[in-house]
């Protein structure tokens, strides 16, 4: 595997081969040196056209552990318009000598462009509504922490598919590994096609609850309302937020998660994210540990 | 420096409305002086062009090219449009007006008529519906038809305002033009990068429905049947507006309309790979879609395919998918893709001439029928010449054509322009 622009990127095999590598990683982060010379002398930029504060400085500490140079390009999206082109600034970048470029960009597809303009391994870290394929093995690592196998376990991704690239990327990844998904939203934030997902839809979150071993909440954005997908967040919260009656309903061993940034009030009661079931900042510290996998199956090789 | 000694197509079988035969072509004086078999060169010292095994055709007619000029000549000027155009068989373009400035005044269809002076092929000017092409004020028509304008479209976007399409309707049959409609409804197409449905849900791209071309088919067909107006409907690209102008033209209504070859080539899964040069308005879009658009080019709905040329320069296509603009090139590749149509070779060829040459009112001087005394427009194509699209060999200024190193089958060997050989053995003349 060359790059990682999607989660089928990996194959059948891939997510198992990552799912292994982040056992050992975890142990690695552990250490009260939690380092290793895995990728020294390897040089792992950085490309971030959009803010993001947990997934780069994810990457970031993922490279730093194992040993590779990291630079850092961030860039407003200001600066597109003051006339370097995409394709320039990347080529420039790669011009400086590196192995890999992580790259994160709010138009979906830029990873996928980016990789045929270089040599380097191109990881996507988040691309428009596209995908977020190393959120997605963090989602499916944090999960076999807590439930074993996810074959045929029942997870509920909950909110605004619509836009979410954690949702594209974590289908791919259950279905992948035998889940069940099942995708909870009004009509309005949910993709215009589902032709080929391997989801049930469901508009009942309530119904949908008690069957579950986990369920994933979207962040739910204040623009939504304005483009008329739902009336108001207000309705949003009484007929999609897991509150902590909903909450109730949720078997006791089943797990929630989000992806964050959380709203909390909205898709989220504020309560709900801070139970015992609730392993979201499990999740943020899973994702270093994959994302050192990522970067190590990507480069180590070499 | 046109038809001096004169021409001889020699050993071609001439296909034009009249039907298909045998025949050589002589040419001199920028007219067409005899079509027989074994036409000999009269001791005028005519130069022959081998015409053998090949079809010798009235010159095409593009109903819609972006030639970019003026304003945007970094992605095409008239000049390369028009070299594009001949090596592609055409011998007249209708040059859309969506410029800078745009072609909605009296002294911009000068301009461009200045400009088209010494071109490798005829360049007219379409004019715009309304000022700026903002949709809000219909634009000097009448000025414009008199400097002889004949068809006049937003194209780029559709004209929303129904009220303002009605009068502009109204106005221009008092002129004898055609109106031609870029058929979208802005409110739902708004955003939208590529055909709404099961790619554009799976690539994370805002989707533009299919039903934001047919609701405009349908107003428009609607505006027609009121005001008794003709009409005529850019780019359809779906199976809905295919249907909707089917029953208009049973209705009696008198409408018009074209398709272009990605539409019938192409669909959205060609934008797997977020390449922007498979990002066109109105998108790609299904099998279905393509089926219906072939179907109604068989069966006579769509009267005209029309390459909707949209030049642009390869740093504007180097952008995120749903940053770059719209467009991909056609003058170079239309013939090839329209000959492998599973259409008989004289419909394919009144597809891409004298059909089109009639909706753009230019039938009295383009289109044929290739006869003596009409003026010398043709072009002569070996129906079974291969060749691969090569980007970098195309003699537009630009590159963004979806067909790279697609082998196609069928190439212009020769184009004759107002009498003089503007293509001869597949190389541009000047």
């Amino acid at each position: 595997m060359k790059h990682l622009l999607s989660v089928d990127d990996l194959g059948p095999e891939g997510i198992e081969e990552v799912m292994g590598l982040t056992d050992s990683f975890v142990e690695v982060s552990a250490r009260s040196i939690p380092k290793v010379p895995a990728l020294r002398g390897r040089t792992v930029v950085s490309l971030f056209y959009e803010e993001s504060t947990r997934t780069r400085l994810s990457f970031e500490a993922a490279a730093k552990r194992l040993s590779a140079d990291t630079m850092n390009f961030s860039v407003g999206s200001s600066s597109v318009s003051k006339g370097e082109s995409l394709r320039d600034t990347v080529v420039t970048i790669e011009a400086m000598g590196v192995d890999a470029v992580v790259v994160r960009h709010s138009s979906a597809g830029v990873p996928a462009q980016v990789a045929r303009w270089v040599d380097a391994s191109v990881v996507n870290a988040g691309d428009g509504w596209h995908e977020h394929p190393t959120q997605a093995l963090l989602d499916c690592y944090t999960l076999r922490q807590h439930l074993g196998s996810l074959d045929c376990r029942r997870i509920a991704i909950v909110g605004d598919v619509k836009h979410s690239r954690v949702a594209r990327s974590d289908v791919a990844a259950f279905a992948r590994l035998g889940a069940e998904v099942i995708l909870v939203a009004p009509p309005t934030l949910l993709p215009p096609s589902l032709a080929g997902w391997p989801v049930e839809v469901s508009h009942d979150l309530d119904a949908v609850l008690p069957k579950l071993d986990a369920v994933i909440l979207l962040r739910m954005q204040q623009e939504r309302q304005h483009e008329a997908l739902v009336p108001s967040l207000r309705e949003y919260t009484a007929t999609y937020g897991l509150t902590s009656r909903r909450a109730a309903l949720l078997p006791e061993a089943a797990v929630v998660m989000h992806p964050g940034p959380m709203n909390r009030g909205v898709e989220i009661a504020a309560d709900v994210a801070d139970l015992d079931c609730s392993v979201i900042t499990r999740q943020v510290a899973n994702g270093v540990a994959v994302r050192m996998a990522v970067l190590f199956l990507l480069l180590g090789a070499g | 420096m046109s038809g001096v000694t004169g021409l001889l197509l020699r050993g071609g079988t001439v296909v034009d409305q009249t039907g298909s035969r045998r025949a050589d072509v002589a040419v001199a004086g920028g007219r067409i002086q005899a079509v027989g078999e074994d036409l000999d060169d009269g001791g005028r010292g005519a130069r022959v062009l081998d015409a053998g095994g090949c079809l010798v055709a009235p010159g095409l007619v593009d109903l819609h090219a972006h030639l970019r000029q003026p304003g945007h000549e970094e992605a095409e000027t008239i000049e390369t449009g028009s070299r594009a155009a001949a090596l592609g068989g055409y011998t007249a373009v209708v040059a859309m007006p969506n410029t800078d400035p745009p072609i909605d005044a009296a002294s911009v269809v000068r301009d461009v008529q200045e400009l088209a002076r010494g071109a490798l092929c005829a360049v007219v000017p379409a004019g715009a519906i309304t000022v700026g092409r903002a949709g809000t004020r219909l634009a000097p028509m009448a000025e414009m038809a008199a400097l002889g304008v004949r068809l006049f479209t937003d194209d780029g976007s559709g004209v929303q305002d129904s009220r303002l399409m009605r009068r502009a309707l109204e106005y221009a049959s008092g002129l004898g033009v055609t109106l031609a409609q870029h058929c979208e409804d802005g409110g739902l197409a708004a955003g939208g990068h590529l055909h709404e449905g099961e790619w554009s849900s799976r690539l994370g791209i805002p989707g533009v429905p299919a039903e934001a071309e047919e609701l405009m088919v349908a107003r428009d067909i609607a505006l027609a049947r009121l005001t008794g107006a003709g009409m005529h409907f850019l780019h359809l690209s779906t199976a809905g507006s295919v249907a909707l102008v089917r029953q208009a033209k049973a209705a009696g209504i008198a409408v018009t309309a074209e398709a272009a070859p990605h539409h019938f080539t192409l669909t959205a899964a060609a934008a797997a790979g977020y390449d922007p040069v498979f990002k066109v308005n109105p998108p790609l879009r299904t099998d279905a879609d393509v089926g219906a658009v072939r179907l109604g080019l068989a069966d006579g709905t769509i009267d005209a395919i029309a390459t909707d040329h949209a030049p642009h320069p390869p740093e504007a296509k180097d952008a995120p998918f749903d940053q770059a603009p719209p467009g991909m090139l056609g003058l170079e590749t239309s013939l090839a893709l329209s000959l492998a149509l599973e259409l008989p070779a004289p419909d394919v060829l009144g597809l891409l001439s004298w059909r089109p040459a009639a909706v753009a009112g230019l039938g009295d001087e383009h289109g044929g029928p290739v006869a003596p005394g009409r003026p010398a427009h043709l072009c002569v194509v070996d129906p079974s010449a291969t060749w691969v699209v090569r980007p970098e060999r195309l003699a537009s200024r630009s590159r963004n054509t979806p067909y790279a190193g697609r082998t196609l089958t069928g190439r212009v060997r020769h184009t004759v322009f107002a009498g003089e050989a503007v293509v001869i053995d597949g190389q541009a003349q000047r």
